[in-house]
């Protein structure tokens, strides 16, 4: 859990201060709309279809027990009893006012809550692996590097008007969980031939209407030059990203159009320029942040305890073990998972009365500590395997035990058009049909892992370019009609989907869906041959004969 | 450079002025009054380019009240004025799911 110190509180309060200035401001008339809406962007307040809507930052997706209950008072006080996991380690309240948003944003400030950079063309949220810091084939905890880069691109000045908005991702693991090569720029710590640290360093991902795979420019970067090597990134961006046409704004256009070979050797100049200067690391700034990273204090226990193989006999609970279970770092720990994507709720969704349910567990289970992954589910990170059972009767109790995390009705969704002034189609009852289709717990787990993502515009904030299985909602002559991929991946193998036909109808998606399903499991060699495994071998076509065969 | 205001306005039916209110973001419907209202029946509607762009200037002048102005379709039926698509069926009723809770609604 990081630390907030005196700084922090402080910038916070004075941030919350002047948002209520500006409020009352635009509330008087004395500013007009056009003024207002970048300062109100600038705090994460958007205007979607129905209300304001406030998103806030979970940097690098760690959360405190106090830090959740917080998020459910602001939830029933300004809201309306809920709020929206998102695929950048976000939360979102989507029907608060804008009178009121100073005082929701005060109370949120209080915890260390806040909207800062969550909007606007600025660096956005730094994102990491959920399991960082206790993830078994990590090889360090990669966020104090995300805070380190937090604190330096936080109301940077330089980077405040950047030609779009940026997003950063930092890993340390040898899987990748935090989705690296679809963010603008990307951080993977490994170590080199020598056995050094150090980042590789990936740049231009990202979806939308032009989606990219990131481009290693910098196989190792070590450590000290991190700071320096993101400001050359950045400030070749900053002068060269395009500000004339916003769909050609984001810098994977310019590393495309540039080339990534040319791109690299033009951030290599800046860099060299820069790099033993005020930015080379300075290890006691680092070993502070570090240091208010705090880890629980794990007690010393073994694998696999004795409460954990009795209650193994029930197969509900062997179910939700195999499931949402994960190895941990420390022996006699593991890493839960939490669903939130219950059969037939909306996907990400979490209510107050949850939100305090999982505040509690994670006093009682997790040394107080949740994380909030990009596929829009929660994390306890800090389990004794022996709570296991216990965990599993109050997660039960919580509604948030559903036994399909990775599966195919752990769908990825945006908000669509029933909240999203942007969208041009549904996305939360697509992702609620297919996942009715396949609530039979045996089918799914027969299907094995199987990442469906749906976006309901092609902004692909449901990330479907790189769903096993991905959707995007289009709007046809006043229809909704949806155009389906298949093949992405968002792991270290990140793909993009290959389309396989024409759109199909709302009504259809989830027959698709079941017709792609069972391609797969008689085009599968062995049971163990995951959907996308059988994909790179078989290739998009006997998919494509399959739904297009009847249509 | 042409003003917003100044652009030529195509409308191909029955059309109301709507927007967001300011102090919550509500639904709002301009009427022919020059007030906002948030029931649709009582939205002034407008069948000819001319009166939209009339509407519409006046409804844009009002932004201590209303953001986000513009011009929606709707259908006109037995039963009053209804929206003329999804996006605006939204809108004005809400989600088309079940929320998650029914807290303060």
């Amino acid at each position: 859990m990081y630390r907030y110190d005196d700084f922090d509180r402080t910038l916070l309060a004075e941030r919350v201060k002047e948002f209520r200035g500006q409020v009352a401001r635009r509330l008087s008339g004395e500013l007009t709309e056009d003024e207002f809406k970048s300062l109100r962007l600038m705090n994460g307040v958007y205007l979607q279809l129905h209300a304001y809507m406030l998103r806030i930052a979970i940097p690098y997706g760690t959360l405190s027990s106090a830090q959740l209950r917080r998020l459910a008072y602001v939830a029933r006080t300004y809201d309306r009893g809920y709020g929206h996991f998102t695929t950048r380690q976000n939360i979102q309240f989507n029907w608060i006012k804008l009178a009121q948003l100073p005082d929701a944003m005060a109370d949120l400030a209080e915890a260390g809550l806040h909207g800062l950079q969550t909007s606007g063309n600025c660096v956005r949220n730094i994102t990491t692996d959920q399991w960082a810091g206790v993830a078994p084939d990590e090889i360090e905890d990669p966020r104090p590097w995300a805070e380190l880069i937090r604190q330096h691109v936080t109301l940077h000045p330089e980077f405040s008007f950047l030609p779009r908005k940026f997003k950063i991702a930092v890993g340390a693991a040898a899987h990748d969980r935090a989705a690296l090569r679809i963010h603008d720029l990307a951080l993977r710590l490994h170590r080199n031939g020598a056995g050094e640290e150090g980042f590789e360093v990936m740049v231009g991902g990202g979806l939308g209407r032009t989606p990219f795979i990131a481009k290693t420019i910098k196989p190792f970067l070590p450590k000290r030059d991190v700071l320096s090597y993101i400001e050359a990134v950045l400030r070749l961006y900053n002068q060269y990203g395009r500000r004339d046409n916003i769909y050609k704004a984001r810098i994977k256009i310019l590393v495309h159009d540039k080339g990534a070979e040319q791109f690299a050797k033009e951030v290599e100049a800046e860099w060299q320029s820069i790099k033993d200067g005020m930015l080379a690391l300075d290890q006691a700034v680092f070993d502070d942040i570090a240091t208010r990273f705090v880890y629980p204090a794990y007690e010393t226990l073994a694998d696999d305890p004795p409460e954990l193989k009795a209650a193994l006999g029930d197969p509900r609970f062997a179910t939700w073990h195999g499931n949402a279970v994960n190895r941990h770092k420390r022996p006699g720990y593991a890493i839960v998972t939490l669903s939130l994507k219950p059969i037939g709720k909306p996907t990400g969704d979490c209510t107050a009365d949850q939100m305090d349910q999982i505040a509690d567990i994670a006093d009682r289970y997790s040394f107080g500590e949740i994380r909030v992954g990009h596929e829009q589910n929660l994390v306890l990170p800090h389990v004794a395997q022996r709570d296991l059972p216990d965990l599993w009767r109050a997660l039960d109790a919580a509604g948030v035990a559903t036994p399909n995390v990775n599966q195919i009705s752990d769908i990825i969704a945006c908000p669509g058009l029933d909240y999203c002034s942007l969208a041009n189609a549904r996305a939360i009852p697509v992702a609620q049909n297919i996942a009715k289709r396949f609530s039979d717990p045996k089918l799914s787990q027969s299907l094995g892992r199987l990442h469906i993502n749906i976006s309901g515009c092609i902004n692909a904030c449901g990330h479907h370019h790189v769903g096993h299985i991905g959707i995007l909602g289009v709007e046809k002559n006043g229809e909704e009609f949806y155009q389906i991929t298949i093949g992405g991946r968002a792991d270290e193998g990140a793909e993009l989907g290959t389309l396989i036909g024409p759109a199909v109808p709302y009504a259809e998606v989830a027959d698709v869906v079941e017709d792609i399903a069972e391609a797969y499991l008689s085009l599968r060699e062995r049971p163990d041959e995951l959907f996308i495994e059988t994909f790179r071998r078989v290739g998009v076509e006997p998919f494509k004969e399959r739904v297009y065969a009847t249509r | 450079m042409t003003s917003p205001l100044q652009q030529k306005i195509r409308i191909t039916g029955p059309s109301v002025v709507t927007a967001n209110r300011l102090r919550d973001g509500a639904v709002v419907y301009r009427t022919a009054a020059g007030e906002w209202t948030t029931d649709i029946g009582k939205a002034a509607v407008v069948s000819t380019a001319t009166e939209a762009t009339e509407l519409l200037a006046g409804a844009k002048n009002d932004g201590t009240r209303a953001v986000d102005v513009y011009i929606a379709p709707v259908k006109v039926d037995r039963d009053g004025v209804v929206p003329g698509n999804l996006r605006e069926l939204i809108r004005l009723r809400g989600p088309t799911i079940d929320l998650p809770v029914t807290f303060g609604v």
